[in-house]
This record gives C-alpha cells, sequence and structure tokens, in this order.
C-alpha cells in the first residue's frame, strides 16, 4: 500500500513550503524578533508567485517575485516594530490578515487558472525543492561560522549589550525580517506552483503557522527546521495515503493530523525544554522584546 | 533631528487620538486602494461607512449593525482581558466553532421536543465547548509550557474540521436531501434565538455582549482579580512576588475568553447562522483581536470598537452588491486598521521631541 520510492518524494514535496518558511523565521527569531506574520507572507508569495509564473510562463521567475513580495510586505512588520516600536505579536497577526486579506482580493482573477510547471531535476525532485535542502546547511554556516552570523546572533540574544559594543541593531533585525519575508513567500509560491498548481484563497492553510511551531520544535537550529519539516512532510503524506486507501476514518478526521501532529510534537519539545537542566538554552534572550535605545 | 523620549505614563490624550486617527488613515489608504482598483474612492468609502447607517437602504442593514456588533463585542471583551494579561488567546475562533457545535449539538438531541429549558440549556453547552476548547491550549501551557498563541491557534483549523465533519456526519440533517448541514434551528421553537425586539436584531447576543461589557469593566476595574491581570501584564515578576500565580491567571484568562467565544458561537448558531455546516467559522474570533486592540482592551472602547467593525462587514456587504467591490476588501480594511492603530500607538508611549542624541 505505502511505497517507499514514491512516498519519500512526495514527502519532500509537502515538507518544501514549511522548510522555506520556517528557515527564514530560524533566522529573524535568532536577531530577536518574534514575526507571527509568516502565514500572511506565504500567502502573499503564493499569489504573486502564481501570477507571475501564469504571465510569464517561466515557474521560476515565479519564485523570484514571490521572494520579492514576501520580503515587501515583511517590510511593514519591520516598520512597526523596529520604527515605531509596536508590539510584535500584534504586528505579526495584523500582517496575517493584511496579507490573507490582499491575497484574496488581488487573487480572484487567477481563480480556475493552471500554472506552468516546474521541471523535475535530479532524483525526479524539482530544483526547488534542492534549494531548500541547500539551504539548510548555507544557513547553519552563516549562524554560527560568519562574523555577521555572529552579530546577528548576538543582537537577538541581549540588544543591549550588542548595541553597546556599536552593532546596528535595527539595521540587522530589518534585514533579517527581510530575509524572513522571502524565504516565507518562497515557500507560499511553492504550495501554489509546484503542489496544487491553483490559486485558491487562503491555500497556505495554516502552513506559516506551523512553520512558527518548528522553529520551537527546532529548538532554534537549522538542522532541527529540517527534522521538523520532515516529521511534519511525513505526517501530511501519510494522512493523505490514508484518505487514498479509503480507510474507515471520515477525511475531515483524518486531515487534522497535521495540525494535531504540530500540537503533540510543540508539547513534547516544550515539556523538554521546561524540564531538562539545560532549559532555556534554545530560545534567544531579546526574542518578542523591542529595543529602543535611549543613547 | 526628531527623538523618541518615553513617556513615564500613557498619554490619555492620545489613547483617545490614535484610533481615530487610525481610522481615518485607513480610508484614506483604503480610498487610494480603491483608486488603483479602478473604482470610484469616494463612492466607496460613502458606502462602506456611511450608506449602512443613513443610505437609502438603512432600514434593512441598520439592524445587521447589532447583530454583528454582538459577537465581535462578546469575544473581544475576553480577549482583552488575557490580552492586558500577556495572555495571547489567538483561537477564539476554534472556541467560537465547538462552542456554536455543542449548543446545536444539545439542541439536535432533543429535537423535535419543545421544552422551555432548551435554549438556556444550549447556551451552557456553547460556553462549555468554548471552555473546554481553550483550556486545552490553557493547560498545555500550565503543565509543559507550551505556547498558548500556536496551540490556539492550531485548535482553529481542528475546530474547522470538526465543524466540516459534523456536518457531514453526525449532526447532519437527515431531512437534507444528501446536503451537508445540520437541521435549521431557526425552525425548531424551543432552540432558536429570535430577534427580541423587532426591527432592531438585538437578540439573545447582543444582551449578552452588553452584559459582558458590563461584567468586564467591573471585574478589570472592581475585582481584585482585575487588579492581578493587570499587574502581570504590566510587571510579570513583580506580579510573582506579590502573590499573583501565574498558572490561575493563564487557566483563568483564556477559560473566560472561551466561554465568551463559545457563547458568541451558540448565538449565531441559534440565531442568524441558523446551522452547523462546513463554513461554520465567520472570522469574527479573528476581527475580535482587532476590536480588542482597537478598543484599548477597554470594555468601553470594545463596544464602540466592536460597532465600528460591524459597520465595516455591513458596508463591505453593501459595496458588494451595489459597486461590485470583492468581498476581501473587508478584510483587508480591517488589517490595514491595525497596521495604522499600531503604528500611531507610538504616540502614546512616546513623546516626540527635536534635538540631537547626546
Amino acid at each position: 500500500m505505502i511505497d517507499l520510492t514514491t512516498l519519500i518524494p512526495m514527502l519532500m514535496a509537502a515538507s518544501t513550503p514549511i522548510l522555506f518558511a520556517a528557515l527564514g523565521e530560524l533566522v529573524v527569531e535568532r536577531a530577536g524578533v518574534l514575526n507571527l506574520g509568516v502565514e500572511g507572507m506565504m500567502i502573499v508569495g503564493a499569489l504573486a508567485g502564481f501570477a507571475t509564473a501564469v504571465a510569464t510562463g517561466n515557474p521560476y521567475l515565479g519564485f523570484v517575485a514571490a521572494a520579492v513580495a514576501g520580503a515587501a510586505v515583511s517590510m511593514v512588520f519591520a516598520l512597526l516594530t523596529q520604527v515605531l516600536l509596536a508590539n510584535q505579536v500584534a504586528s505579526g497577526l495584523a500582517l496575517t490578515m493584511f496579507g490573507l486579506g490582499l491575497a484574496a482580493l488581488f487573487g480572484k482573477a487567477y481563480e480556475g487558472i493552471k500554472a506552468p510547471a516546474v521541471g523535475p531535476g535530479p532524483l525526479g525532485l524539482n530544483w526547488i525543492v534542492w534549494l531548500g535542502l541547500a539551504s539548510v546547511p548555507a544557513i547553519w554556516w552563516f549562524l554560527n561560522r560568519t562574523r555577521p552570523g555572529l552579530i546577528l546572533r548576538g543582537v537577538g540574544e541581549n540588544h543591549d549589550a550588542a548595541h553597546g559594543l556599536g552593532h546596528p541593531v535595527r539595521r540587522f533585525r530589518t534585514g533579517a525580517i527581510a530575509f524572513g519575508g522571502a524565504m516565507a513567500g518562497i515557500g507560499g509560491a511553492f504550495i501554489s506552483i509546484a503542489i496544487v498548481l491553483q490559486w485558491t484563497e487562503g491555500m497556505t492553510a495554516g502552513a506559516g503557522w506551523i512553520a512558527l511551531a518548528i522553529v520551537v520544535f527546532s529548538n532554534w537550529t537549522a538542522p532541527g527546521v529540517l527534522a521538523g519539516a520532515w516529521l511534519f512532510g511525513g505526517v501530511t503524506v501519510l494522512q493523505l495515503r490514508l484518505q487514498a486507501a479509503g480507510v474507515a476514518v471520515p477525511v475531515q478526521l483524518l486531515s487534522m493530523a497535521p495540525y494535531l501532529a504540530t500540537i503533540l510534537v510543540l508539547v513534547l519539545i516544550s515539556a523538554r525544554q521546561k524540564f531538562s537542566r539545560r532549559a532555556g538554552l534554545g530560545a534567544p534572550g531579546s526574542l518578542g522584546q523591542n529595543f529602543h535605545a535611549l543613547r | 533631528m526628531m527623538m523618541l523620549t518615553p513617556r513615564t505614563e500613557t498619554s490619555t490624550g492620545w489613547q483617545i487620538a490614535t484610533p481615530i486617527m487610525a481610522v481615518l488613515a485607513t480610508m484614506i489608504a483604503g480610498g487610494l486602494l480603491f483608486a488603483i482598483m479602478g473604482y470610484d474612492p469616494v463612492a466607496a468609502i460613502r458606502t462602506i461607512f456611511w450608506d449602512p447607517l443613513f443610505g437609502p437602504a438603512a432600514s434593512y442593514s441598520r439592524p445587521q449593525l447589532l447583530v454583528k456588533a454582538g459577537p465581535l463585542i462578546l469575544i473581544a471583551s475576553g480577549l482583552a482581558i488575557g490580552f492586558r494579561a500577556g495572555i495571547w488567546n489567538i483561537g477564539a475562533e476554534g472556541q467560537y466553532i465547538i462552542g456554536g457545535i455543542c449548543g446545536a449539538a444539545m439542541a439536535l438531541a432533543a429535537y423535535p421536543g419543545e421544552h422551555w429549558w432548551l435554549l438556556p440549556a444550549m447556551i451552557a453547552a456553547g460556553a462549555f465547548g468554548g471552555w473546554a476548547w481553550a483550556m486545552i491550549p490553557a493547560m498545555l501551557r500550565n503543565w509543559f509550557g507550551a505556547s498558548e498563541i500556536l496551540v490556539s491557534l492550531m485548535l482553529v483549523y481542528v475546530a474547522q474540521k470538526v465543524a466540516a465533519w459534523m456536518a457531514f456526519g453526525p449532526l447532519k440533517n437527515p431531512e437534507g436531501f444528501g446536503f451537508p448541514g445540520s437541521r435549521n434551528l431557526q425552525q425548531y421553537p424551543s432552540a432558536s434565538n429570535p430577534e427580541l425586539i423587532a426591527g432592531t436584531g438585538a437578540h439573545w447576543g447582543v444582551f449578552a455582549a452588553a452584559l459582558a461589557v458590563l461584567a468586564t469593566w467591573v471585574l478589570m476595574s472592581r475585582h481584585i482579580r482585575g487588579f492581578h491581570i493587570r499587574a502581570a501584564g504590566l510587571a510579570p515578576r513583580a506580579a510573582r512576588f506579590a502573590g499573583v500565580r501565574p498558572e490561575t491567571l493563564v487557566a483563568f484568562c483564556l477559560g473566560l475568553s472561551g466561554a465568551l467565544a463559545g457563547l458568541a458561537g451558540i448565538f449565531e448558531a441559534a440565531g442568524p447562522a441558523g446551522q452547523i455546516t462546513d463554513s461554520f467559522g465567520s472570522g469574527y474570533g479573528f476581527t475580535a483581536i482587532i476590536v480588542a486592540f482597537l478598543g484599548r482592551l477597554n470594555p468601553v472602547g470594545i463596544l464602540l470598537a466592536g460597532l465600528l467593525l460591524a459597520l465595516t462587514y455591513i458596508g463591505g456587504e453593501l459595496a458588494q452588491l451595489t459597486m461590485q467591490l470583492p468581498a476581501a476588501t473587508v478584510q483587508v480594511f480591517q488589517g490595514m486598521l491595525l497596521f495604522f492603530l499600531l503604528g500611531f500607538d507610538l504616540l502614546t508611549r512616546f513623546r516626540i521631541t527635536r534635538g540631537v542624541p547626546a
């Protein structure tokens, strides 16, 4: 019933949107910013990518446009939290609501159109899947082995100390937010261009929120994000397979599985972080706090 | 050069002025958006904000104001209490759905018997359903430290699937010719939540919303728990030393907001919506977040903000009918409103001064 040679490519495809979005959010959170707007940036990316792919006939240009669009809407969040010092939780929620509305508004014209397909790459997986996989070591290397990566982590760990050392806290955070927006945009576009091949309202269906949970799961590390995305991809594919196999469980209950799995994983990880002796090692020290330099 | 100096106390004047500024800015930005999309901006803004109250069709649309504002105010009152304590219930939409389902299930279990106690029992079941659904994130946070933001939000998607399952499965109307959806409770006298004062749109949910405003005002300004909530939000560590137990607050705030969202759900299921369908979730739970912020997390403010956002719903529907404006416009408007509000909020907490950084 379940054949591994088809299962693994399906798993990889199902996990790619979450992988991109979560890697982006990982960098944002390591810089000390909690952006709950991932879902909004993803859906904007899904539409911008789809529209561009349809207009140009080139799916890869679609991914470029999705990255630009995701980064562009993330700048609204950056303006609110970095310049106007608004609450990060509320600003992120606003970004999600705005993005969902904006995409629904401009997406009406694209309903019922088919996207140009992304051609297969090595091993039957397309190039965007490979790009996502390659991003994992690249981001790990950037965060742990480069000077800007070190400063970015310092900004996230203790913004006052970083500022005291003369590092531009807001510039690093704004850059991280833009990167997170671009990655979320690519992730969203993967859903519309490479998985569903169509535009439907609200098609990201909570993928952005799952990406946020996976960052917690990863304990704020890039390899952990990959593991989390695969776990999620596995649950999604398994659930779809069970639906296709006609298991005697209502379809609606099976389709809850990804969300329930996310909650379960979130609980297990939070419990480990709460009860372990190394508690508090994972989350950046200044996460979610705004920075205002008095001098 | 412009500089920001933190205020020692938030400015009350700006607290009142900034929501008004945010509404005006939204109208201007919305007008620009309409102009870009090729609509007459002045006509669009007038259709959304003026015509539902004073236009030619106002006699039809005015009662809708209370119908839409009721659930928003009910949910936002609960959310605001949690937000004040730094407890973020983002899943009111799910609690609303489960509340509606529990209440409707109670009615359908009694069908077709007519009992005087049925509507009260449904209301209790709705509140319980919302409360129980909210206790999941509350307990997972208290026991394991799991983020209530993410868990409550995930549960919205789960609740939507539950609603779909109910509409296609257990609660499906056996006389519904195979269409998904439960029996229509409006056609079941003991279980229906009718308009109580003709022509106003006021059903039991609207009275419950008014009561919620009053009760939350008493709680926040007159009760020790309200003081604990405010203390926990302003200075969590200090509050802990003063004997405020964070676990109790988490359970209280999430439970209360969940129960109120569940109430909104059952009033809707037995009233305007009439039945449980796979699209029972209407977005009230999310819009209520905007209502809470626009109302400054303050009961009276929430009352006004709820009426305003209800107006955008009705105006949006009117603009759809008369100007063929897309339905999603309202959502964009609501998002923009929150953006502007959060931006202008700077003025309540900082003073803008001219000067050179020392």
